[in-house]
């Protein structure tokens, strides 16, 4: 085992740094990418910016409604985000706590969610939204995001769920508490860690989502983020400049919360597959 | 409905905290998924027995779609022209992004230092939005102001630039490989904690059994790491039948240039929404087919992939 070590450690950390060169470097470019003017970026592409400036990004707010992109993305993750955790939360406690005969059969559909892909069903999605006249409303893209969001919630909560010791429920229901407070005011303050997950996977998967806004979204002031990036490349791509900006934008908000919370942010994306 | 749930409740229910309320709680999830999951999904395998006219339904028309999907042109081709790009997304992925994500997954459990910054800085491009990655990618893949040609012009590698997106034969290629920089840390993350979830007093066991290296790899490791091997085959799997975004975002929706990169799912948004070949008026039908097969092809898939895992679980 030594006669290896000697050799492969050296060789170990020249793959690691160049592939993490590789992960970094587009990332890095993008930032940098975006203080520069078009011009400069055209004559010299991997230099430093020659003086900083925000101009890239005050011609991209003026091109486009970028703060109203922004607002968007933010109403539809939180109020998804709320909103699928809330359900979920009522949800899982019922199949975890209650052995009612049918809480196999409501906890197997769930998860059957996860098997779908659920892209191929736009067509009658794209109708559905239609009738309910929510085509160009944020609650199509809302409702969207809770039901994709579901199944996985439902797996992280009901796991969660059933390993918290049942003694601490029924010491409250002793004092006369319901089933809503008992959940509330015992279980949900005891279960942080597994909220924490699950509202970073539906944040990111809401924030991040093209698809559904791409069908249901045609209107410039309803957009989110990430189509809105579509119109911007599509009516302005020669100034790449401000093309930039507008990546660097739409991805600053994960970042920030990500280099928070980054032990969080990994384990949350993997906690369902891993499960 | 009320009634059955209170009788059953009374029978089996928890005694304490009984009451009729408690039913309500699964509801609110089972309406938003059933209606935004379950019923479309059902309703598009129902569509593909029907014929279309622009968005409104007509009349029932048996395996008509299907029979006009595989047999009638442009469809036919282009199925097949589509159908073997998945794969090769898929081939492509399980070496170049799950390959070298095993061996990233292999080095950080062999304690490098700094390993909590090699997880993050593999992981950090899957924060960004796949809207974001293909433009970002189509900018630095540029042929004339690109970051990647400049970079290997000044390299001395003027012989390798080219426009990587624009030419048929690097285009489809590219995107996959846009999408394994995108995907790379999530199966780091994932075989990372298999590597750690192996008993340590297995590995000492074999050592102390004079293992080492390849042997080590194949006796100890591979056969330990098969469930996580199988949890990225199929979520990988499944990802490379549904390419769409990164397609679209780099190469629009006819997955230029000419179809060199189209994928089922991007033939399929095309048959649904738009573009030249949804201007017959049985586009929607064909395209219900597509979502049938599509289905069907990644659930049994998944299915068997599924079935193997198990099995193999269960042999060891």
């Amino acid at each position: 085992m030594k006669n290896s070590s000697m050799w492969s450690k050296p060789f170990y950390y020249v793959i690691v740094f160049a592939v993490a060169t590789i992960s970094l470097y587009p990332i890095f470019l993008m930032f940098l990418s975006s203080f520069k003017t078009s011009a400069e970026i055209f004559k010299d592409p991997l230099g430093l910016p020659t003086k900083f400036t925000l101009d890239t990004y005050r011609t991209l707010m003026g091109k486009v409604p970028f703060d109203q992109y922004f607002m968007n993305s933010v109403i539809v993750s939180v109020t998804s985000v709320v909103l699928v955790v809330v359900f979920c939360s009522l949800a899982a406690y019922y199949i975890a706590r209650f052995k009612f005969s049918w809480n196999n059969a409501i906890f197997f559909i769930f998860l059957l969610g996860m098997m779908i892909p659920i892209k191929l069903g736009i067509v009658p999605l794209f109708i559905l939204m239609r009738d309910l006249g929510l085509i160009n409303s944020l609650w199509s893209l809302i409702f969207m995001n809770i039901a994709t969001g579901t199944p996985l919630t439902i797996l992280i909560l009901t796991g969660f769920f059933k390993t918290m010791p049942i003694e601490l429920e029924e010491a409250a229901r002793m004092d006369g508490a319901g089933n809503l407070r008992v959940l509330w005011s015992v279980l949900l303050p005891l279960m942080r860690p597994a909220l924490g997950t699950v509202v970073i996977v539906n944040f990111i998967s809401a924030w991040n989502d093209f698809f559904f806004p791409l069908i249901f979204i045609t209107e410039k002031a309803k957009m989110t983020i990430p189509v809105g990036m579509l119109s911007l490349f599509g009516e302005h791509s020669a100034d790449w400049g401000s093309l930039f900006a507008g990546l660097t934008l739409a991805s600053l908000p994960m970042m920030i919360l990500f280099f928070i919370a980054s032990k969080q942010f990994m384990e949350g994306l993997t906690a369902g597959a891993v499960k | 409905m009320m009634t059955t749930v209170q009788t059953a409740s009374k029978k089996k229910g928890r005694k304490i905290g009984k009451s009729w309320t408690i039913h309500l709680f699964p509801i609110p999830a089972l309406i938003i998924y059933g209606l935004f999951v379950l019923y479309p999904i059902l309703a598009a395998l129902s569509y593909s027995f029907y014929s279309f006219n622009g968005f409104s339904r007509e009349s029932f028309v048996g395996f008509d779609n299907f029979v006009t999907l595989f047999t009638t042109e442009p469809y036919g081709s282009m199925f097949i022209n589509a159908f073997k790009h998945n794969v090769l997304y898929f081939g492509l992925q399980m070496v170049a992004m799950n390959g070298l994500a095993f061996i990233l997954a292999f080095i950080i459990y062999k304690k490098v230092k700094g390993a909590e910054f090699f997880k993050i800085a593999f992981f950090l491009p899957r924060l960004l939005s796949v809207i974001v990655v293909g433009f970002l990618w189509k900018l630095i893949l540029n042929p004339n102001f690109g970051t990647l040609n400049i970079l290997l012009g000044r390299l001395g590698l003027e012989e390798l630039q080219r426009a990587w997106l624009g030419d048929p034969n690097t285009a489809l290629v590219s995107i996959i490989l846009v999408n394994c920089w995108f995907g790379l840390g999530f199966g780091v993350l994932i075989f990372l904690a298999g590597f750690q979830s192996i008993p340590g007093e297995l590995i000492e066991a074999a050592r102390l059994d004079g293992a080492k290296g390849m042997t080590m790899l194949r006796k100890i490791y591979l056969p330990l790491m098969v469930p996580s091997i199988m949890i990225m085959t199929v979520l990988t799997f499944i990802q490379s039948f549904e390419a769409f975004e990164l397609v679209y975002a780099m190469q629009g929706s006819m997955g230029e240039p000419y179809y060199s990169t189209d994928t089922l799912a991007v033939f399929f948004y095309r048959l649904a929404f738009g573009s030249s070949t949804s201007g017959s008026s049985d586009a929607l039908g064909v395209g219900s087919a597509l979502a049938a097969v599509l289905f069907f092809f990644i659930l049994i898939c998944t299915m068997i992939f599924l079935k193997f895992t198990n099995k193999k679980e269960v042999e060891m």
